[in-house]
């Protein structure tokens, strides 16, 4: 384990992807994140690789499209407004079956929107996105540490499943300077053989070509059915999450990313008042831990969800709670962040409301 | 190639072989309609690159437009890009692949409507690759619309009355705008209707893929191109009204070329 450093969640990941052995990134610059563009240009010409200012995010992701073909272990980032821009690509991406790591530092929006913090993403991060049948892995960083640490997993996935993996972060995480250590990790000892790459077309073998196009609707069917089962093997495999004082818990707070780390001072709060909270926190937001929230859900009076967005999340925890147990959501908007206490005034209610003013047993509201 | 035609190519063998199908061009039914000139130029880049010896070497990117299939005959390593950003890619191959061979292969619509922005910038940047231009003022794959390279007056799918230059702006002759750029090393507009025409364009495409090895810059091969189902004439005749009505505003002839101290510096 190397030092540990003080630094801002964009450099963290930024450098982490350089120790990660990162071959070539593409970018465009967009606040909160063009620190990871700022580090790259300044670092990857000491350290080795390309690194890229494109003309558009539109541009950066179809550099990365042809260089992640070619072979090549490749990310770029952005913030919302660019990863709109990005989206076509990535369907070809993703219909191609190639590895890259791409990040969203998101901010609040819709349209352009503000430069502070947000979660108001996580539709577009978790449900495709873009156009056709597929998903993205979706790790959600609540700390810089995990900006960096997710570095390291996203491209050691991407290659295992030829997919395209992303970092969903924030404005405050991108922003925010917090200590970090960076693992051993040896790039040349975990970067796999690319047999498919274009590399160019030697004897031995026919020419590799990267596509997304399949005239022959059978054809297509057929492409479909081999990205739907990779991604249910990465719904079997590749689920992770957190649970903070989940133990005894007859609160459970869901959260994400920046507001887990709201959540976590909330449930010391109410601690502190004598009600047993605890925290669910998804660290893959796609593939979601349904079924583990599912057996935390029925041993608690109610589930009290918090994002930064107008509840996008929640969708996700009711379909993981099936109606075990009430589920309850308050998030704020446009760069807003609520403090701890105003999350523990809206759970307190809500509490009350399943409970019953009078104490009764919550079999009997419901 | 047909059974006839192989049968014709083993009888040449025996004698003197003057032409075959160049080793490097898939022996497969293309999808060009009768008399297209995609179907000459695909047979003369791939002759280009065996005569280079460079297979093994080559990535082409293939993009939206009539070429989208370009990866189903020629054997080299390929990429399908999306619509216009044929550049974009080729360059992301190129960065991380710089001693390969890397071209594009554009339709207008993609290479000069959509993809304006891929193509100045990657020509800008000076990046190492080739574009192949297909130009032939239509878009073919989906059904003779309006392009930005149509001459004005020409009617269209989606101009009908022609096209008017005070609406749809006047045709854009994007190959001499990409010359005005100093990372343009190489730019000449030339055709496919004649066996002069071909000789020509194959000269400048080895030079073009002669010149990459240099790492001077953009190498731009513009083919003004026909389009007898869009122009909804016969392969002849649209040879003709190409000559009188695209060449006129696309002259054929370099349009940038290296000086001797570029060559040498």
């Amino acid at each position: 384990m190397s030092e540990v450093l003080f630094m801002k969640g964009n450099e963290a990941l930024a450098e982490a992807a350089i120790r990660a052995g990162l071959d070539a990134y593409f970018g465009y610059p967009i606040t909160p994140q063009s620190e990871i563009l700022e580090y790259l240009t300044a670092q990857i010409p000491k350290r080795g690789g390309v690194v890229l200012q494109a003309e558009s995010e539109v541009a950066a992701i179809n550099m990365i499209y042809g260089a992640a073909g070619a072979g090549s272990r490749v990310m770029t980032t952005t913030s919302s407004p660019g990863f709109s821009l990005m989206q076509e690509g990535i369907s070809y991406i993703a219909s191609a079956q190639l590895p890259c790591l791409l990040a969203n530092v998101v901010r609040g929006g819709p349209g352009l929107g503000t430069i502070q913090p947000s979660q108001g993403d996580y539709f577009q991060a978790t449900k495709g996105g873009g156009h056709g049948d597929y998903y993205m892995i979706v790790l959600a960083p609540s700390t810089v540490q995990e900006m960096a640490d997710f570095v390291y997993l996203g491209f050691d996935l991407a290659d295992k499943y030829r997919t395209p993996v992303m970092i969903l972060a924030d404005g405050a995480l991108g922003q925010g300077m917090e200590k970090v250590t960076f693992p051993d990790y040896d790039p040349a000892a975990r970067k796999i053989a690319k047999p498919w790459a274009t590399t160019g077309k030697t004897p031995d073998r026919e020419r590799n070509v990267i596509t997304s196009l399949y005239l022959q609707p059978e054809k297509m069917e057929e492409l479909n059915l081999v990205l739907q089962k990779k991604y249910n093997t990465i719904r079997q495999n590749e689920i992770l999450w957190e649970e903070y004082l989940t133990d005894d818990a007859e609160v459970l707070f869901t959260a994400f990313g920046l507001a887990a780390r709201i959540v976590r001072k909330t449930i010391q709060l109410a601690r502190e008042k004598g009600i047993k909270a605890g925290l669910f926190r998804p660290k893959t937001v796609w593939p979601f831990p349904y079924k583990c929230l599912n057996e935390l859900a029925h041993q608690v009076d109610l589930i009290q969800d918090i994002e930064l967005n107008a509840g996008q999340m929640v969708e996700d925890v009711r379909l993981g709670v099936e109606g075990a147990t009430p589920v309850f959501f308050h998030g704020r908007m446009g760069g807003m962040i609520p403090t701890p206490e105003e999350v523990l005034e809206k759970m307190e209610a809500n509490l009350a409301t399943v409970r019953g003013r009078n104490g009764r047993p919550k079999e009997d509201v419901r | 190639m047909s059974e006839k035609g192989t049968v014709v190519a083993e009888k040449a063998s025996e004698m003197d072989l003057v032409y075959c199908r160049p080793e490097s061009l898939l022996d497969v039914r293309m999808h060009y309609c009768p008399g297209c000139g995609h179907t000459t130029t695909h047979k003369i880049l791939m002759e280009v690159i065996d005569q280079l010896n460079i297979q093994e070497e080559t990535i082409g990117v293939a993009p939206v437009g009539c070429a989208v299939l370009a990866y189903e005959y020629l054997n080299v390593d390929m990429h399908q890009a999306a619509h216009g950003r044929a550049t974009a890619v080729a360059t992301g191959i190129k960065a991380v692949q710089p001693d390969k061979y890397v071209f594009t292969y554009q339709g207008d619509g993609d290479l000069a409507a959509i993809g304006t922005a891929e193509t100045i910038h990657s020509a800008n940047r000076g990046e190492n690759f080739l574009i192949i231009f297909i130009n032939n003022g239509i878009y073919g794959m989906t059904g003779g619309q309006m392009a930005p390279t149509t001459p004005i007056g020409e009617k269209t799918a989606t101009s009908p009355y022609g096209r008017d230059k005070k609406t749809a702006g006047a045709p854009i002759d994007i190959t001499n705008l990409l010359a005005q750029l100093p990372g343009t090393f190489y730019a000449t507009r030339q055709a496919v209707h004649s066996a002069n025409a071909v000789r020509k364009t194959k000269k400048a495409l080895i030079k073009a893929f002669e010149y990459q090895k240099l790492d001077k810059g953009l190498c731009i091969v513009e083919v003004v191109s026909n389009c007898p189902s869009g122009w909804k004439l016969t392969p002849y005749e649209s040879n003709e009204w190409m000559k009188e009505h695209m060449m006129t505003i696309y002259p054929l002839g370099d349009i940038k070329t290296p000086s001797k101290e570029d060559l040498l510096s």
